[in-house]
């Protein structure tokens, strides 16, 4: 257990810049997720704290302690990587007890630290078994109680749930969180799913590009985004392009509500980010109310106890979505004409990059 | 039956005459004494021959020291190449190649041309081991390259430096093991080769089994079929060995 902070790290391969003089810090017993697209820089990160690479400039600490130059099996780092990496010529077992042998430890000690993991990631039953005999779901938690057996000093988790199956996904998904709370061990998790950062982390790093764009609470980061890439890559929503003018943004002839929109000089270009569920959808009558927007359905998607609904904003070139309980939007068909709003203190209004 | 169909039975059965009946004849040829007697005879003069078990003994000699050499030189090439620079693979693939395509008596000619070295080396048979290596070559290197791909080496090398184990400590505990029954065809490959080898050995005047099995059979027919019939067997026992250790499950721990 251990805290780590990451110091100006940069790396580049063949000129080409993967990360990009970045900054994190990760507060003891914290589980943080490295949340971004494929090439964002993600697993080039954790591998530097693993010690798997070495960065061009900057310092990994750990614990207070630089562990920049030390190499991997140095570190005391556990590992859980995506592809299934049990040594296949071990039992379940033996592949626990693995870093306490190497570590020399009396074999009474390894097998007792070995067995109580096993216990603790549910597979105590499955100790004789080899890796070919075992699921891929229980695969990862041997693998996550072998990298637990080195008393870790942070626990690395290499998008450990990518390969297996929607509902295997879940239940690992609760059970590393679980038994993440229970060993208390600072914990990166990478991944690109989104649903799997906000359900796991104490805290999400939305990377892109080699940097990292915010470090924040999964609330935080659905709620109040840093900017348009973190707005549209969390969660889903409707971006709209136009011009702050005092609370409001100007859209074509649209006045659409955002008080947000006070925070930038009148004229500035913005764009306006409103989530589904944000937006409520009326039937059209004729009138018009102030602060509603007439708009035309144009497609409605299933989801279950929701329905989305995408409309077109009559007066200006956009779209937003709705998320309606299911057994309310029966009423709005494709082509039917709709009044739409939302709350002037909900959308997110930030600076548009030219 | 269904599942071969007419077909597929007719090519089985034309496939076993074709390998099954010169195996039976030369089994019969062995056993022939002459006019309408059969018997043990050649196996006899074989069996009291000591030129088979010392021609027999140098080849085991040369093909244990060429396996020797395969784990030694190209088993550690191969790993540092699939962890370290896995760009080298094509260079890889077209060493091991060669040997294919450069014929033996051109390999020996040059062998014979060019090289000199120490004496307890280039004189004696052990000599033969540097060609014996290249001729094994192709076939230890595809044995061998398909365990390293059937295991993920670098990720299996980094989860092991990851739980604190060095180099030394994950191909021993790790990567050998996995390797086990790749290793057993490599091996069993290389044995193969050195024992059927014919051409280094003629004419660089060593006196291996196969050297002797020509010899035999120009003056002794049926024993030099006797022996045919011995070394086919001890060939099917070697792959019998293979499909037994590629069965098995590897077990390690201690």
């Amino acid at each position: 257990m251990a805290t780590v902070e990451i110091h100006g790290v940069r790396k580049s391969y063949a000129g080409r810049e993967v990360l990009a003089q970045l900054d994190l810090a990760m507060t003891d017993g914290e589980l943080i997720c490295l949340l971004g697209p494929s090439g964002c820089g993600k697993t080039t990160l954790l591998r530097i704290i693993a010690g798997f690479i070495q960065p061009d400039v900057g310092t990994v600490v750990v614990g207070g302690q630089d562990v920049t130059k030390l190499s991997a099996s140095e570190r005391r780092m556990g590992m859980v990587f995506q592809s299934y990496s049990l040594f296949p010529n071990m039992t379940a077992l033996d592949n626990v007890r693995f870093g306490p042998r190497v570590a020399g430890r009396p074999k009474p000690e390894q097998l007792k630290r070995a067995t109580d993991l096993l216990d603790l990631v549910g597979l105590a039953a499955h100790a004789g078994k080899f890796p070919h005999q075992l699921s891929g779901g229980q695969q990862q938690r041997v693998a996550l109680a072998r990298a637990l057996a080195v008393q870790p000093q942070v626990l690395l988790l290499d998008e450990p749930l990518s390969a297996l199956d929607a509902k295997v996904r879940v239940q690992l998904r609760d059970e590393i969180r679980r038994i993440q709370r229970e060993t208390g061990v600072t914990t990166v998790l990478v991944t690109h799913d989104q649903e799997e950062a906000l359900s796991i982390a104490d805290r999400v790093a939305v990377m892109n590009g080699g940097r990292v764009l915010q470090v924040a609470s999964p609330a935080t980061i659905y709620r109040v985004p840093a900017d348009g890439f973190v707005a549209r890559f969390i969660g889903s929503g409707a971006v709209l392009a136009g011009v702050a003018d005092a609370g409001r943004v100007r859209m074509g002839a649209l006045m659409l509500p955002a008080t947000a929109a006070t925070a930038h000089a009148a004229g500035q270009h913005v764009e306006l980010f409103v989530r589904p569920e944000h937006v409520r959808l009326e039937a059209m009558n004729g009138h018009i109310p102030p602060g509603a927007l007439a708009a035309d359905v144009r497609e409605t998607v299933f989801l279950g106890a929701l329905t989305r609904i995408r409309v077109a904003l009559r007066e200006a070139d956009g779209e937003v979505w709705a998320d309606l309980p299911s057994e309310h939007a029966e009423a709005f068909k494709p082509g039917s004409p709709v009044l739409a709003r939302w709350d002037e203190a909900a959308p997110r209004v930030m600076k548009r990059l030219m | 039956m269904n599942r071969l169909g007419f077909g597929g039975w007719t090519i089985l059965v034309l496939a076993a005459v074709f390998f099954g009946v010169p195996l039976v004849m030369t089994a019969a040829f062995s056993l022939w004494e002459g006019g309408d007697r059969y018997g043990w005879s050649a196996y006899r003069i074989l069996l009291a021959s000591p030129q088979l078990f010392n021609s027999m003994a140098l080849s085991i000699e040369l093909a244990l020291a060429t396996v020797a050499a395969v784990l030694v030189l190209l088993l550690p090439a191969m790993i540092f190449m699939n962890l370290y620079a896995p760009r080298l693979r094509p260079l890889f693939e077209f060493v091991a190649a060669l040997p294919f395509v450069v014929p033996a008596i051109a390999l020996v000619a040059g062998l014979s041309a060019l090289v000199t070295g120490p004496e307890w080396l280039i004189g004696t048979p052990f000599y033969l081991v540097i060609p014996y290596f290249f001729l094994a070559l192709p076939y230890a290197y595809r044995a061998i390259d398909v365990g390293l791909r059937s295991i993920d080496l670098p990720t299996l090398t980094e989860a092991g430096q990851s739980l604190g184990a060095g180099m030394g400590q994950i191909i021993h505990l790790v990567v050998l093991p996995s390797l086990r029954t790749a290793l057993v065809g490599s091996t069993l490959l290389t044995l193969a080769v050195v024992f059927g080898e014919f051409t280094f050995a003629n004419v660089l005047l060593f006196h291996t089994y196969a050297v002797y099995i020509n010899e035999i059979g120009q003056h002794e027919a049926t024993a030099a079929a006797a022996l045919s019939v011995a070394s086919f067997l001890l060939t099917w026992a070697a792959m019998l060995g293979v499909l037994l250790v590629g069965r098995g499950r590897i077990t390690e721990g201690s």
